[in-house]
């Protein structure tokens, strides 16, 4: 299979799975944002996902990109580390993005945070409904009344508000959230230029304009994302 | 003027491509400023042959930055801190009075060493026979524009022709990739129409011998370009991509 076999056909497979997860993130960030608007408008959002067999697979398919994106990654980093078994003595000078000598390190941060941010949200939502454990849902509507935050009565699991509310309300939770942000950010903007010249939609009058967008892009998702946290932990003030 | 330096050297000596290599310290004194690097080599080479010791040995042909036999890898750079020059145009009037001068061979699964600082590239070699070529007979000199090819296609393919096969890029890459090499030899072809007839055939072909021989997958960090003597640009190896991309889709 040459895309397994071959050093472009591998890197095809992290540019195309990259580029769905800027897409999901492109997404995700534009519901978030629903939550600054209304609280009821963003629960109606997480009530039309809930556990509904098309979130499901959509959260499959996610995990497949993720899984793919990462075992690939990791392929790659332990072949391109055997492709110079001496190192040098010393270390290079050249000036480089400092994001693409790093994309491996970031990619290792991103998950390790997504793992938090699982715990916080979709352990809490989407999956008591998909085990039906009643404890877990008692759990979380306990979190959705200590929250205090009022809008229209729907199941807890599906109180998408009161759980931002609740989870943004400590100051160290947020700050976690930002240094993954930021770490997302270093990775987007290296990601998804690369992304692109990788599929080889890319030339000499067009390289420092992708540069650019992904830049840009990559700041607009940061920061959309940011500020649902400000946002959540602004709502306890 | 005529300066000179004082200057320390820490210089990677290896007998054989089996044996293990370690740093050597020279001390070189009153080198002019007006030398070239690889006089500066010269220089201590002469003093070591006077002492009865073995001279370092380095590569080197045509020193004017053309033939691309000069490597070494100088204070962690690939033909030194200068831009867009081989380590026979680097002059010593670069450094300081004083500076201790790491010099290291390329080091990449690639280009084993041979001895000291000069490495095999005969890799590069094995890539361009696997395809970096036209094998349909073109004649005689055309006359000029009997085939007519745009201006700035013409000059994206003269760009990629001026790689010297150096290896600089392999050298700067974190990954010790070689795709900016192919992608220069796949492009300065792939943009003519001497070269359009094999293209896919080349690209597979090429590729599949670069990976054979261990070099890494790039992830486009750009030090190839920012260190290649010719200054060949990472747009190269979108095209690269792009006519792989395309040949196996096709088939």
């Amino acid at each position: 299979m040459w895309l397994t076999n071959s050093s472009v056909g591998r890197k095809l497979v992290m540019s195309i799975s990259g580029i769905f997860l800027v897409l999901f993130l492109t997404f995700h960030m534009s519901m978030n944002l629903v939550a600054i608007i209304s609280a009821d408008a963003y629960n109606a959002v997480c009530g039309f996902l809930g556990s509904n067999w098309y979130a499901v697979a959509g959260t499959a398919v996610l995990v497949a990109g993720v899984l793919v994106h990462f075992v690939m990654a990791a392929v790659l980093t332990a072949q391109n580390k055997n492709a110079r078994p001496v190192k040098y003595e010393v270390s290079s000078k050249t000036d480089v993005e400092w994001s693409s000598k790093n994309m491996f390190v970031l990619g290792l941060v991103i998950i390790g945070i997504l793992c938090f941010h699982l715990i916080h949200f979709w352990a809490k939502m989407m999956l008591p409904e998909l085990i039906g454990s009643e404890d877990m849902i008692k759990e979380t509507a306990a979190i959705v009344a200590q929250s205090g935050l009022e809008c229209k009565e729907v199941e807890a699991t599906q109180n998408g508000a009161a759980l931002i509310r609740f989870t943004f309300s400590q100051w160290w939770v947020c700050l976690i959230y930002l240094a993954w942000l930021c770490a997302l950010w270093f990775h987007l903007t290296h990601g998804i230029w690369s992304a692109l010249h990788t599929v080889g939609m890319n030339n000499k009058v067009w390289m420092s304009r992708i540069k650019c967008i992904s830049m840009i892009f990559a700041t607009i998702i940061c920061l959309g994302f940011a500020a649902v946290v400000v946002f959540g932990y602004c709502s306890n003030l | 003027m005529d300066n000179t330096i004082n200057i320390t050297l820490k210089v990677w000596r290896q007998r054989g491509p089996k044996e293990p290599g370690k740093f050597e310290t020279y001390e070189l004194k009153n080198i002019s400023t007006e030398s070239s690097f690889l006089e500066m080599l010269d220089v201590l080479n002469e003093q070591l042959v006077q002492k009865h010791e073995e001279p370092v040995v380095f590569d080197h042909d045509c020193r004017e930055g053309i033939c691309g036999m000069c490597s070494l890898y100088i204070n962690g750079q690939p033909h030194g801190k200068d831009a867009a020059v081989t380590t026979c145009q680097l002059h010593m009037r670069r450094f300081n009075d004083g500076d201790t001068i790491t010099i290291e061979p390329w080091r990449s699964a690639g280009f084993p060493i041979i001895r000291d600082l000069m490495v095999d590239r005969t890799a590069f070699d094995k890539i361009m026979q696997a395809g970096g070529y036209v094998s349909v007979n073109t004649g005689g000199i055309p006359d000029a524009n009997a085939i007519a090819i745009a201006k700035p296609i013409a000059d994206e393919a003269m760009d990629a022709a001026s790689c010297i096969g150096c290896g600089a890029c392999v050298a700067a890459c974190k990954n010790g990739s070689a795709m900016l090499f192919v992608s220069a030899k796949v492009s300065q072809l792939a943009l003519l129409p001497q070269g359009k007839v094999e293209a896919a055939k080349r690209v597979k072909a090429m590729i599949a011998k670069m990976d054979e021989l261990g070099f890494g997958n790039c992830t486009n960090t750009g030090a190839c370009e920012a260190e290649c003597p010719k200054s060949v640009s990472i747009s190269n190896i979108a095209r690269l991509n792009r006519e792989y991309l395309c040949a196996k889709f096709k088939d």
